[in-house]
């Protein structure tokens, strides 16, 4: 995660501080501060070692706030704008704590060169990191203005109020931030405890403030790295091998190169690129190249019906990640059952892109990314620079779900563009490249046996769960896709498991309900016949589905109501509420059953550590063709203090919807030789016409409590909803993801 | 019992010589009628044996029974489809189990005779858009397992809009005349010569599937002319290629190529269902693997003596339009239909497609118009609709160069009629 | 060089007439709005309106719009002063990561033109053609619907667009 962090930390006081910062001690802040301390707005939260969110891996004020001479405020983050809106939500937090409004502050997203290094934008922790930071560092900010204007005043600090930009005195003397601080930099260690605003006073946080980037995109306004245009700016396409274990035997660049617009075809083992002038020249040279091309495949994939059983029999690491033993009544049932989930793609729909530019040994990258910072030493390795060289930027891209192809197109760009000194190269990939080779969410099994005693409550808890590994991302070279390719290839890194308690394939393996006997073992095989990498809720999602239809399962064979029967095993007061939120939400107690349709609910706390989330929706299933379709949902969530409560509405129902998509439709193909789901006709996704009536997303806020990601809340919940619903319109308990029409009907039968 | 196929007499209408035989129908009036048979209960779904069901829900696949009887985003099997004819619009009936407005009430003898000779429950004639001019070949074995699986299917109250047909086609006892005509009653005879699997194919195709009812030209009263079976005809504004010899595929059908067909709605080297052949792959899909070999095995016994796409001396010759065409070619089509991708991802060498070298434009126009879509939620061959992508001016250039490139074949005559003839209808998946 | 008609304003483009117009607009007109999406008609994330339908761009080759209106969401309003639809939008905050958007407004706006009052049924049907990711859809209708309300009860709001 932290690579070199001190490196960074120089190159970006290189890059920002012209010389003459005011570098701020504690000992010259602490006094003038500690007077302030009881005055500020009373709530004074005592954050305790380590320092708060992403803080303690960049404790410097200025890595995170910086104000200019004319008050501008410009914010910091590490983390990037994934389209989960949340630049808006960390803009909000700063204004709160620095008592301004919103267009106030301007905010830079990852850049090796500007920002502070918080690993990947990943595991919905953005709130919990870097908006944690920014708002102690805010908040610490504040009390350091509040000091300056103290002493330039003559006035005790605990008189000052901060308002819309300035710091004012009882006496109505006011000083603009810009003006307290001069031309100088915050360079200020945080302490451990900051002095934060009541949340009852908050103005800003906590309201549904418009997303600051919308506008522009529904415009047309350039908002992605797709739409970066550097001056003599040129365009690359590369030729991708037609299946995984394809070597390129025979290349004629003849032809296409005497195409228009062709600068240049650059070939290194089985990675081949062509630049031209024009994007539809390059395109049009690749598929000239992709002509000539001969390919020597191989079959290295496994039989697609077989791949469960794969899983099961391939050597595996296991871990018991939980193993709880108390006395218990005896058990008088006995259920057991596998769940299967099936490989699945992230489909952005804006295929990867990057630009990159190599001029006077520098390399500067352009990408959508979910880590610069891992990106950046993944390609100074494939390049053999010194990482200090190669400076990674951050754009948006469309929609990334996870470590999709992003780093990969980050990788092209830079070889293509070192081939090409001085000038910028643009490359993006293509839709079937996309298709086939993006890392996928891996494929996984689980089984679980539980036992009811006489009481109808769970005795007993037993839950397997087998999956590769969810993380392949950069850092090391080998996990970009051109390095695999070049003549002398970096090979993958070894896979590793995420350790609990976040976990990769067993994220949400241990259930949040109390058991007074389970165990919770995860295999982790590390053999992957398929490239995997980290989608979206990593194995939450098919450890959520597996332990809520099992609860399910188990619920209707003790005949309980699906939903009394997870309170009776829950203990957790906000999953409770989350619980009761959704189910009357839903109107869960006035259901009336009629023939064909069926309800299903589920719940989950993210991780165990992230937001809760609980999700009740209402399916149709059409009898004569298995066509299931969701009529409605209703979910309630509690991401902690809600910064943007419109902003975590949009988060969960999107969360649904690409959960439905996930569950009633997708898995990617193939046969022993190539993946065969390349395209949207042969991957096919949710569309409008299956989109249920309505969704009702229930915000449960708890100002002052820590900010909970939320991102991947909704999509465990709605897997497990959405089959129980099944189960309850059918009478037909499914298993294996996803529900297919045809999967359907084939077990309802005729 | 409602309309399957009934489309398909598009063509063969004369309205002028229907009136005519108006006359006629007077004096046979009495053809009309047939005796209602005698009430029955309606049978609980429980009472069916379960192996019938299923084997009715394979045969109802195979009769395609589905489309007829389901309106768009309707209930399955409820009707309300219309199905427009030369001689009016007829909706399909409901065909669920609902004692009303289904057949909830049928016996299974009234069924019987309602496939076998096309009379209803109340003894009246069913006008032949049913083509139980093929179902009187079904054994009644089948129609009691096709039966048993309509009547366990979920009843739905749903009562089709009356038919819209024009005088003298409103008048049901004409249909007795029809029948004079054109219905013979009776199963199939076997062919010794031909093996059990070609034979099975026969009574399939010959019976359930129907197929004669959209591949063979109908007579100006919508009659199949059996003298030119399979030679090719319409379904809802297609034309049906000629599955006999005449047939203009790139190279001859084969007994696998065509299962492939049948079973996945493509070919790598012929072609990818489209229009009303798409549902009928897709029912196909649940068929046994057998069942759809012996309708490949009989329907690739016709071709028998196809010889591969001959090439026209015309097609060489260099329109303006065709230069015109080919520059659209380049632009829109090439970048998949050129690429040689294969079945997955893939788009068809436009050397190998039917619809360029079929008689009539009418099936190209559409596809290039309306595109390939597979059902919602479903795997399947894709082709964009480019209806608002191209004037009607330049998809008849972008026809005449793939009819005379790929299809070399001359140009078609009055291309520009048909195009306007066909109006456009951006299709969405 | 071909002459194109693009928001009301003639300009000459230097490319192959081969290539589709989505890559024109992008690369050689610099508009940023319309997507590559898939390339193959699939997706809608390239949609734009030619003579007042909703086409896919990147089927579409510049060859055939010779004479023709090509309208891209750049021709619908600013930031500043947004269009109707994109009004709509920004009022329901209907976007996640926004990729997709300006391909649906483009279709909606096609709508909105030839059937102002389109049911919401009509406006899943529309808008079928286009895949959205990020799972935006509840908010994509509602701010359709919201639109089309909004030009039934103000006709002469800017229903038509600004460059007509
Ligand atoms: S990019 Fe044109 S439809 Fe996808
Ligand atoms: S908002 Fe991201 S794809 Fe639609």
């Amino acid at each position: 995660m932290n690579d070199a962090p001190l490196t960074a930390a120089l190159s970006r006081r290189q890059f920002l501080v012209g010389g003459g910062a005011l570098i701020v001690s504690f000992s010259l802040m602490a006094p003038s501060l500690r007077a302030q301390e009881n005055n500020r707005n009373a709530a004074a939260a005592p954050a305790k070692r380590p320092l708060p969110g992403s803080l303690k891996d960049e404790p410097m004020l200025d890595a995170w706030i910086r104000i200019d001479s004319a008050g501008n405020i410009t914010v910091f983050t590490g983390k990037a704008e994934l389209g989960q809106g949340i630049k808006t939500a960390l803009i909000q937090i700063a204004a709160e704590e620095l008592s301004v409004d919103i267009s106030r502050i301007a905010l830079i997203t990852a850049d090796t060169q500007l920002t502070p290094n918080e690993g990947y934008t990943a595991g919905s922790h953005s709130m919990q990191d870097s908006g944690t930071a920014i708002k102690h560092a805010a908040a610490q900010v504040g009390e350091i203005l509040a000091g300056l204007a103290a002493q330039r005043f003559g006035v005790a600090a605990d008189g000052l109020t901060m308002q819309n930009g300035a710091v004012c005195a009882a006496d109505g003397r006011c000083a603009g931030y810009g003006e307290l601080v001069g031309d100088e930099q915050l360079h200020v260690r945080a302490r451990e405890t900051s002095t934060l605003k009541d949340p009852r006073s908050y103005v800003t946080v906590g309201k549904s403030v418009p997303r600051v980037d919308i506008p522009r995109k529904v415009t047309g306004g350039a908002s992605y790295v797709q739409d970066l245009r550097l001056p003599g700016m040129v365009h690359a396409r590369v030729l991708r091998p037609p299946s995984p274990g394809a070597r390129l035997v025979a290349l004629d660049t003849a032809t296409a190169n005497q195409l228009p617009g062709v600068i240049k075809i650059i070939r290194d083992g089985n990675f081949v690129a062509v630049v031209a002038a024009r994007e539809f020249q390059a395109v049009t040279a690749m598929r000239a190249l992709a002509r000539t091309a001969s390919w020597q495949e191989r079959p290295t994939l496994p039989a697609q019906d077989d791949i469960y059983a794969l899983i099961l029999r391939s050597p595996a690491q296991d871990t018991a990640i939980l193993d709880v033993h108390n006395p218990a009544p005896a058990a008088v049932r006995t259920l057991e059952a596998t769940y299967r989930r099936p490989y699945q793609m992230h489909g952005s729909i804006g295929p990867a892109c990057a630009v990159a530019l190599y001029k006077d040994e520098g390399l500067t990258v352009w990408t959508h990314t979910q880590g610069v910072y891992p990106l950046r030493k993944a390609i100074a390795e494939m390049l053999r620079m010194p990482a200090e060289q190669v400076r990674c930027i951050h754009m948006e891209g469309a929609g990334c779900y996870g470590h999709n192809a992003a780093d990969d197109a980050g990788g092209d760009a830079a070889l293509i563009a070192r081939a090409l000194p001085d000038r910028p190269v643009r490359v993006q990939w293509m839709r079937e490249d996309e298709h086939l080779w993006e890392p996928y969410g891996p494929a996984m099994v689980s089984k679980v046996a539980a036992s009811l005693d006489s009481d109808g409550l769970i005795s007993d808890w037993q839950y397997h769960v087998w999956s590769n590994t969810h993380s392949m991302r950069p850092g090391p070279a080998g996990n970009l896709l051109a390095a695999q390719q070049l003549a002398t290839p970096f090979a993958p890194a070894p896979p590793m498991p995420i350790p609990q308690p976040e976990g990769g394939g067993d994220r949400n393996a241990i259930p949040l309900y109390k058991f007074r006997n389970a165990r919770v073992v995860h295999h982790f095989v590390p053999g992957m016949p398929l490239r995997v990498s980290a989608l979206r809720a990593l194995g939450a999602y098919m450890n959520i589905f597996s332990i809520e239809c099992f609860i399910d399962e188990l619920a209707r064979a003790a005949g309980s109501d699906a939903v009394d029967f997870r309170l009776r095993h829950m203990d957790d007061a906000r999953a409770r509420d989350v619980m009761r939120a959704a189910a009357e939400r839903f109107v869960w107690s006035a259901w009336q059953a009629q023939k064909g349709r069926g309800r299903g609910f589920a719940f989950a706390r993210y991780k165990n550590l992230g937001a809760y989330a609980a999700v009740a929706c209402e399916v149709e299933v059409e009898h004569e063709s298995g066509r299931v379709r969701v009529v409605r949902a209703a979910a309630a969530v509690d991401s902690g203090q809600a910064v943007n409560p419109d902003g975590i509405r949009n988060q969960i129902e999107g969360g649904i919807v690409q959960s439905l998509s996930w569950s009633l439709y997708e898995s990617v193909t193939f046969d022993a030789t190539r993946i065969t789901s390349r395209d949207w006709a042969h991957y096919p996704i949710l569309r409008f016409s299956a989109v249920p009536e309505r969704i009702e997303v229930h915000v449960i806020d708890r100002p002052g409590q820590p900010f909970l990601g939320t991102g991947e809340a909704a999509h465990g919940p709605t897997a497990g909803a959405l089959a129980n619903a099944i189960a309850d319109a059918t009478g037909v308990r499914m298993r294996e993801l996803p529900f297919t029409a045809k999967r359907v009907k084939a077990a309802i039968g005729v | 019992m409602g309309a399957l196929r009934g489309q398909s007499w598009k063509y063969a209408a004369a309205p002028t010589r229907g009136a005519a035989i108006v006359v006629v129908v007077a004096a046979l009036w009495a053809l009309g009628w047939q005796p209602a048979l005698a009430a029955t209960v309606s049978l609980p779904g429980a009472a069916f044996d379960p192996a019938a069901v299923e084997k009715g829900a394979q045969l109802a696949a195979i009769g395609n029974c589905k489309s007829c009887h389901t309106a768009p985003n309707g209930k399955p099997y409820a009707g309300g489809r219309a199905l427009s004819t030369p001689f009016g619009t007829i909706y399909g009936s409901n065909i669920t189990p609902d004692p009303e407005s289904g057949i909830g009430n049928w016996s299974q003898a009234e069924f019987m005779r309602a496939m076998r000779e096309g009379v209803d429950r109340r003894g009246r004639h069913i006008y032949p858009a049913f083509p139980y001019d093929h179902y009187t070949r079904v054994n009644a074995e089948d129609v009691d397992a096709i039966y048993a699986f309509l009547m366990t299917r979920e009843p739905v109250r749903a009562a089709p809009p009356p038919n819209e047909l024009a005088f003298p086609f409103n008048i049901r006892s004409l249909v007795g005349i029809w029948k004079l005509l054109y219905f013979h009653a009776g199963p199939l005879q076997p062919n010794a010569a031909e093996n059990e699997q070609w034979n099975r194919g026969a009574y399939l195709v010959e019976g359930l599937a129907h197929c004669g009812a959209c591949h063979t030209p109908r007579n100006f009263l919508g009659a199949e002319i059996k003298s030119r079976a399979f030679n090719g005809g319409q379904a809802e504004g297609w034309q049906t290629p000629a599955l006999d010899a005449s047939s203009a595929a790139s190279s001859p059908w084969t007994v696998e190529r065509l299962y492939a067909y049948l079973r996945q709605g493509i070919d790598d080297v012929h072609d990818v269902t489209a229009g009303p052949m798409a549902p009928i792959v897709h029912d196909l899909s649940r068929v046994s693997a057998d069942d759809v070999r012996a309708i490949a095995t009989y329907v690739a016994s016709f071709g028998a003596g196809q010889t591969p796409r001959p090439t026209s001396q015309n097609a060489a010759t260099e329109l303006p339009a065709s230069g015109r065409g080919a520059a659209i070619y380049a632009g829109a089509c090439a970048s998949c239909h050129d690429l040689g991708r294969e079945v997955h991802g893939g788009a068809l060498k436009l050397s190998l497609s039917t619809a360029v070298a079929m008689p009539q434009p009418d099936n190209l126009i559409r596809i290039v118009r309306q595109g390939i879509v597979p059902a919602a939620g479903e795997s399947g061959p894709w082709m964009p609709a480019f209806a608002g992508v191209l004037t009607d001016a330049q998809l008849t250039d972008l026809a005449i160069y793939l009819r005379t490139r790929f299809g070399e074949r001359a140009a078609w005559d009055d291309l520009a009629g048909a195009i306007e003839k066909i109006a456009p209808n951006p299709s969405t998946p | 060089m071909i002459t194109l008609n693009v928001n009301g304003q003639p300009r000459e483009v230097d490319a192959d007439p081969a290539t589709p117009l989505l890559y024109v607009l992008r690369d050689h007109l610099e508009l940023n709005g319309t997507r590559f999406g898939c390339g193959l008609g699939q997706c809608g994330a390239c949609t734009v309106m030619v003579d007042g339908e909703a086409v896919f761009s990147c089927i579409t080759p510049i060859s055939v719009l010779q004479n023709r209106r090509v309208r891209t969401i750049e021709g619908l309003g600013t930031s500043e002063n947004p269009g109707l639809l994109q009004r709509a939008f920004i009022d329901e905050q209907a976007a996640q990561c926004g990729y997709c958007i300006p391909g649906m407004i483009m279709r909606a706006q096609a709508l909105l033109e030839k059937k102002p009052a389109a049911t919401d049924a009509d406006i899943r049907d529309t808008l079928s053609p286009h895949l959205c990711r990020c799972g935006a859809h509840m908010r994509i209708l509602r701010a359709v619907g919201r639109a089309l309300r909004a030009a039934q009860s103000a006709p002469t709001a800017d229903a038509e667009g600004r460059d007509r």
